[in-house]
């Protein structure tokens, strides 16, 4: 019985031509907490989904508790106790927590066979007759009572085949015993969970903590939590610690996968970093600092040869003053984040995956509504208006959600009418111009070389890399004076990429101002003119990309340098041209208390 | 660790998601399926009667060509299933399962009847006709706006409450049936007032009407302002908000559409065809509709094959039913339920593949000395094999 | 008044047969919209079996009540299943629409069971089985009007109280119960924990059209004391269990209720104003409005409670990458 719970020798996984994982190590012991870093694209979650059983590596070796293992299913990895915590739970809403919790529970298989032995045993041993003295005589009767046990004991045993239905329906199944089962769970760990409460009442924090209770109860060994305090608040975060250390103590293991560094430097006992689908190294976190950790997981800078063009600087196109955005699930995305975008100029946001950005550009572009604060364009607020007004302002986004379908683009339209989304209701008259938007889509596929059998193409049917060069090439056919674009060349391969940043470079030197949001800091340095890095909705500092070195933007990444600490004197994101006074701001931004919705459902 | 685990050997393939196929494959399917379906009606129909399947595809084309009539009326039911198909095509294309044509179809019917009953003979013929057009393209309207205002605001699951609109129409027909005729036994006597015109012979108006309504639905779709929008709505509804489009106007628009263009055909069979009103006035076409819309993949020009398809096998019925001696229509339906479903399956070959893992079936031999084999479900390889079509 | 209660808890049986049937496949996940089509199939194949066993006897008027009973109840289930066994391998491994494959499975069944019926079932001696499987309780009239309401019922009315309290307890507190309503409300996460949702979904679509075609079966061999003229009767029941469905809130228990209720509004016609078709007319139309009077509230309010499984009527297909 090896000390080491799992072990991952080599993995490596393919998706057609990206490769996710290459030649992964990863060992964790039992009675540890080990941290997976790594920057978003290093290839974390696919390693983990492998674990779990979605996903079956192409190379490589998993080794559970010493022996070799394949998981190819996520009962596998049940039956291997393993416990996967997704980040988007699977939860039945309408059910309470003890409903979810014992839902598809594996009750052990009632032998018939079995049972009916062991009731063979206890038929009674004395014969069935026996001898009554009465006086001189000696008479056999029959004896009752023994005859009355035998009875019994085959009723009980033709009975067998109903009881072993009733335990297959398991009716009764929710009682009370079961309740207290749970709650024993529960409270080993520490949690303080109400277990009958309905799951659509629950917080964000109650939630997680069924799915936690929920692999537990199963008897799970390896735990793996997926950007486990993404959604939490600070106290929760501590009380999920203090699960996770009880847990450890229990001889548990526990893998996390996460990016704040002061979490890892906490919590964990190792900590292994991946860096683009490579494996890098493991350390001790004790031996370890967040200034190594961060050079780990950011890499040494690569120089890109992507030009920076110079442009004079006009003034600020969008200003944004203490903005806070909630979430969806009501958490805070966004807090007190104040910055300014000028005309000509390219601003990039960094972060971590999950820091606010998806909720800024949403804001933005009239699709969320903020709790607080002022967003002003070219001196006009544009909080409330709905996303046509925005769009018709000359504010686009090319936004890439996770689905890059889902927001700007429609699925099984054409090319040609994909690009006369916004443009549609242009012309005068009842018709939809479509010559005008097929020359456009022609011309789009030319230059930026767009693979499609034809315009007419549904653009479902497309690569994914060439779907974002159809969409952001869309959005900067409206000529539009803002841009906000989003992972823009997520999936490119390198010519593609470099033709968007060719584009974006063009759009800046006519004057539009660029919002940028990114996920790889080398090209961000390369191309962008300021950077903003935001870590759990805040700013942490707007910095010269000609002058900030990588490691500093890893750091405020990952919360450890906040430079709006640091520098407090510096009013980081305050433009000293604005068009807007400041009493004016401090009117904007009381208007936006409490605002209602902006979006029409 | 788990040698309790029990070694379920599941099937080894699993289902992926076709990449488009080409029209030529997706034509050569469906015709399989037509054919296929068709033949084992024929066999069905020989089993009930005297008859063999030949001379069941003869009866079948000669019942909707054999004479001119026959193609007259052929043309004409065609025509009217085609044209409340046009009327569910932007709906179903907004994903609105407007599964209410029946009452649509019904309670305009009503209205002109309703017209020609408390007009006729006080005014002029053409002055009633053009009221009763009026009337049952809104009465149609209204009956559909029910569900879309509900739809719009309440988010009201649609098909349910279209479906029951269907019964509460059904029951208005009932009722003014009670209120009209006098006599309690619930049949109008055709109406002479009112009717609409016959153009040379009673078919023409109706199929003029239905090349009428597909040429403009199909303009409406393709190029119109309107039928953008509804698309964009139907394929993806965030995209539609992004840009601005009103979803909720967008809805209810398409749904006074839809409703009124039922209603029409609600006009046509009563002041055109029958002069009179009663529940299976609408045939069931809002029905037969919803399959040949579906089928037909919203695109007018293929549900101009899929009606024409129903229509050939409806009418064909009859005439086998006639020529092998059967008693009733109950085949008819059996037969054309039986060319539903292979169409429907149809859709299932089209879209997805099945595809072998070949990965896996390695992963569990390798393992089956050294540890144990847990149960092997599906997982990724995207090997290609031959699918089959299995029918 | 007895007479109303009596004859509306006797046909409430046609809609309670057809309701919970039909509550155990949405739960799963699925509408459908073939139930008119399989109840109707229900009824073919019901009166199948009593028609051949009728003609098996060798002195038909003095059938087995048993024999009678069992095998038109099995013979109704079985084909009723049959057609839905055709919407489950549609609708769950075929992956086809729901709404579509039911309408298609409407027209089939529909034209099924009048084939069947016309062709192979003898319906010389159903009037003798009518009587025989529509009798209640033989101390019924004893008891006056109590026993004419609650005792004078054929034993398919009773089973239909049984099968939904059977159901009902079923879904609310066995363990399968519970995987059934997680495969309706959220198949990942039923899929999550490893239960087989194709499974699951199979066995509710089989076992609620079978649960459904006896609804029909009681019908022709009860209510209507072996009369059949047209599917269409029959057909006209099945949207309105469906309708049913919605008003119950997907509640078996629920459903002996408002079946009862339906059924005193179904037959309130026939005891009310016989001579005012107009105002009969409006009465048959009450079903109808108020059920949707219910989809409104519910949809309105919005109550987590009350809305049907959130999975219903979506086909499920775990994704791969």
């Amino acid at each position: 019985m090896s000390n080491v719970a799992l072990e991952l020798k080599n993995i490596t996984k393919t998706f057609g031509s990206v490769i996710a994982n290459k030649n992964v190590n990863l060992v964790l012991e039992k009675g540890e907490i080990l941290s997976l870093l790594g920057e978003n694209g290093s290839g974390k979650t696919t390693l983990m989904n492998m674990i779990s059983g979605i996903y079956y590596p192409d190379e490589g070796e998993i080794y559970i508790d010493g022996k070799l293992t394949h998981i190819t299913s996520p009962q596998d990895a049940f039956n291997y106790k393993i416990g996967m915590i997704h980040q988007h739970f699977k939860l039945v809403d309408v059910f309470s927590a003890a409903d979810n919790i014992l839902l598809g529970e594996k009750m052990p298989t009632y032998s018939i066979r079995e049972n009916a032995k062991k009731l063979l045993e206890t038929l009674p041993q004395e014969s069935l007759i026996k001898e009554v003295k009465k006086g001189e005589k000696v008479s056999k009767t029959l004896d009752f009572k023994v005859l009355g046990d035998y009875a019994l004991t085959y009723l009980k045993i033709c009975a067998l085949p109903f009881i072993k239905l009733g335990k297959f329906v398991q009716f009764d199944f929710l009682a009370n015993n079961r309740a207290k089962k749970l709650q024993e769970v529960a409270d080993k760990y520490g949690f303080e969970i109400d277990l009958n409460k309905k799951i659509y009442d629950m917080s964000v924090s109650e939630k997680q903590t069924v799915e936690i209770i929920k692999v537990l109860y199963r008897g799970a060994e390896i735990l793996i939590l997926d950007e486990p305090t993404a959604v939490l608040t600070p106290q929760e975060i501590k009380k999920l610690f203090d699960v996770l250390r009880k847990m450890r103590e229990g001889g548990k293991s526990i893998i996390i996968i996460t990016h704040k560094l002061n979490e890892v430097m906490e919590i964990s006992d190792k900590v292994t970093i991946l860096r683009k689908g490579e494996y890098i190294g493991t350390v001790e976190t004790k031996d370890t600092s967040e200034k190594e950790l961060t050079e780990m997981m950011v890499g040494k800078k690569i120089d890109l040869k992507i030009e920076r063009t110079i442009t004079d600087f006009d003034k600020p196109l969008l200003e944004i003053r203490n903005l806070s955005i909630n979430g969806d699930d009501g958490s805070s995305k966004i807090e007190d984040v104040s910055f300014y975008i000028r005309g000509g100029e390219i601003l990039g946001v960094a972060g971590i995956a999950g820091c606010g950005q998806k909720e800024l550009c949403e804001a933005i572009a009239g699709l969320r509504k903020i709790e607080n604060g002022a967003i002003c364009h070219k001196g006009d607020s544009i909080v409330g208006l709905p996303a046509k007004a925005i769009i018709d302002k000359g504010i686009s986004m090319s936004f890439i959600p996770e689905d890059r379908l889902g927001m700007g683009l429609a699925p099984n339209f054409s090319i040609t009418d994909n690009m006369m989304l916004k443009t549609y209701n242009d012309n005068k008259g009842p018709f939809v111009d479509r010559k005008t938007a097929r020359k456009n889509a022609e011309a789009l596929i030319k230059k930026l070389e767009i693979v499609t059998p034809s315009t007419e193409t549904p653009v479902r049917r497309l690569s994914g890399g060439n779907v974002q060069k159809v969409l952001v090439g869309r959005e900067i056919e409206a000529g539009p004076n803002v841009i906000i674009t989003a992972y823009p060349v997520r999936g490119l391969d390198i010519n593609s990429s470099y033709a968007i940043y060719n584009i974006l470079n063009e759009q800046k030197s006519k004057g539009t101002g660029i919002l940028f949001i990114g996920e790889d800091l080398d090209v961000m340095l390369a191309l962008c003119d300021k950077i903003m890095v935001l870590c759990h909705g805040k700013n942490m500092g707007i910095v010269h990309a000609g002058k900030v070195t990588k490691e500093q933007l890893g750091l405020m990444m990952t919360g450890s340098l906040d430079l709006t600490e640091v520098n407090a004197e510096k009013n980081y994101g305050i433009a000293k041209d604005s068009h807007l006074t400041e009493e004016q701001w401090e009117e904007e931004k009381e208007k936006t208390e409490g605002k209602g919705e902006n979006e029409d459902e | 660790m788990s040698n309790n685990v029990k070694a379920k050997r599941e099937p080894l393939f699993h289902i992926v998601k076709r990449e488009d196929l080409k029209i030529g494959y997706k034509i050569m399917i469906y015709a399989i399926a037509i054919v296929v379906s068709l033949f084992l009606g024929g066999i069905m129909s020989s089993l009930a009667s005297k008859g063999d399947p030949f001379s069941f595809f003869v009866s079948l084309i000669d019942g909707c060509f054999g004479s001119s009539r026959k193609l007259w009326v052929f043309l004409q039911q065609m025509a009217l299933i085609l044209s409340v198909s046009m009327a569910l095509v932007p709906a179903f294309k907004m994903k609105f399962w407007n599964l209410g044509g029946n009452g649509q179809i019904l309670i305009g019917g009503l209205a002109a009847i309703a017209c020609m009953f408390y007009m006729g003979g006080k005014a002029d013929d053409g002055v009633i006709v053009l009221v009763a057009v009026i009337a049952s393209a809104l009465a149609g309207a209204i009956w559909a706006l029910i569900p879309a205002l509900c739809k719009a605001f309440f988010n009201t699951n649609e098909s349910l409450l279209t479906l029951m609109l269907n019964y509460i129409a059904s029951g208005l027909v009932t009722f003014f049936l009670a209120v009209w005729v006098k006599s309690g036994s619930g049949v109008l006597e055709p109406i002479k007032y009112g009717n609409l015109p016959e153009l040379g012979n009673p078919y023409i108006l109706i199929i003029l009407f239905g090349a009428l309504i597909t040429a403009l639905m199909f303009v409406y779709l393709r190029y119109s302002k309107h039928g953008y929008e509804l698309s964009v709505v139907g394929d993806s509804p965030n995209t539609a908000r992004y840009i601005g489009v009103n979803v909720k106007m967008v809805v209810i628009r398409t749904m006074i559409l839809s409703g009124a263009i039922c209603g029409l055909v609600g006009l046509l069979l009563t002041s055109g065809m029958s002069h009179t009103i009663g529940v299976k006035t609408a045939q069931n076409m809002g029905f037969t509709a919803i399959m040949t819309t579906w089928l037909g993949n919203c695109n007018p020009l293929m549900i101009i094959a899929t009606s024409s398809l129903v229509t050939f096998v409806t009418k064909g019925m009859e005439q086998v039913r006639m020529d092998f001696g059967l008693t009733n229509d109950s085949i008819a339906n059996l037969i054309i339920g039986l060319v539903y479903f292979f169409i429907i399956a149809c859709a299932f070959f089209i879209q997805y593949k099945v595809v072998f893992n070949i990965k896996l079936k390695k992963a569990v031999k390798a393992t089956a000395d050294n540890t144990v084999v847990a149960s092997t479900e599906e997982t990724s390889t995207e090997i290609e094999e031959n699918e089959e079509e299995v029918k | 008044m007895v007479q109303l209660l009596q004859s509306a808890i006797r046909f409430s049986a046609v809609f309670l047969f057809g309701c919970t049937g039909e509550i155990l496949t949405e739960k799963s996940g699925h509408l459908n919209l073939g139930i008119p089509g399989i109840m109707c199939g229900g009824t073919a194949g019901g009166c199948l079996g009593v028609a051949l066993y009728m003609a098996s006897l060798s002195d038909p008027s003095k059938p087995d009540y048993f024999a009678l009973v069992m095998i038109g109840i099995l013979m109704a289930f079985l084909f009723a299943s049959i057609l839905g066994g055709i919407y489950a391998l549609l609708t769950v491994s075929l992956k086809c629409n729901q709404n579509i494959t039911g309408l298609a499975l409407t027209t089939f069944g529909t034209g099924f069971a009048q084939f069947i019926m016309d062709n192979f079932v003898e319906r010389g001696n159903f009037s003798v089985a009518s009587t025989y499987i529509a009798q209640g309780f033989p101390f019924a009239q004893k008891l006056g009007w109590f026993g004419d309401i609650f005792f004078s019922h054929g034993i398919l009315v009773y089973l239909a109280i049984i099968i939904a309290l059977v159901v009902s307890f079923f879904l609310k507190r066995s363990k399968i119960g519970l995987g059934l309503r997680a495969v309706g409300e959220n198949p990942g996460a039923a899929d999550a924990v490893g239960i087989k949702v194709d499974k699951y979904k199979y066995i509710s679509i089989l076992v609620g059209s079978g649960i459904a075609g006896l609804g029909g079966f009681f019908y022709v061999m009860d209510y209507a004391q072996g009369m059949y003229d047209s599917y269409a009767t029959i057909e006209a029941f099945g949207w309105l269990a469906i309708a049913l469905v919605i008003f119950t809130l997907w509640r078996p228990n629920l459903a002996i209720i408002g079946s009862i209720v339906f059924g005193i509004l179904y037959v309130l016609p026939y005891f009310v104003g016989g001579d005012s078709s107009t105002r009969s007319a409006l009465i048959k139309l009450i079903p109808y409005v108020v059920t949707v009077l219910v989809l409104l509230v519910i949809s309105i309010t919005g109550s987590k409670k009350a809305q049907p499984p959130s999975a219903l009527g979506l086909t499920y297909f775990r994704e791969e990458r």
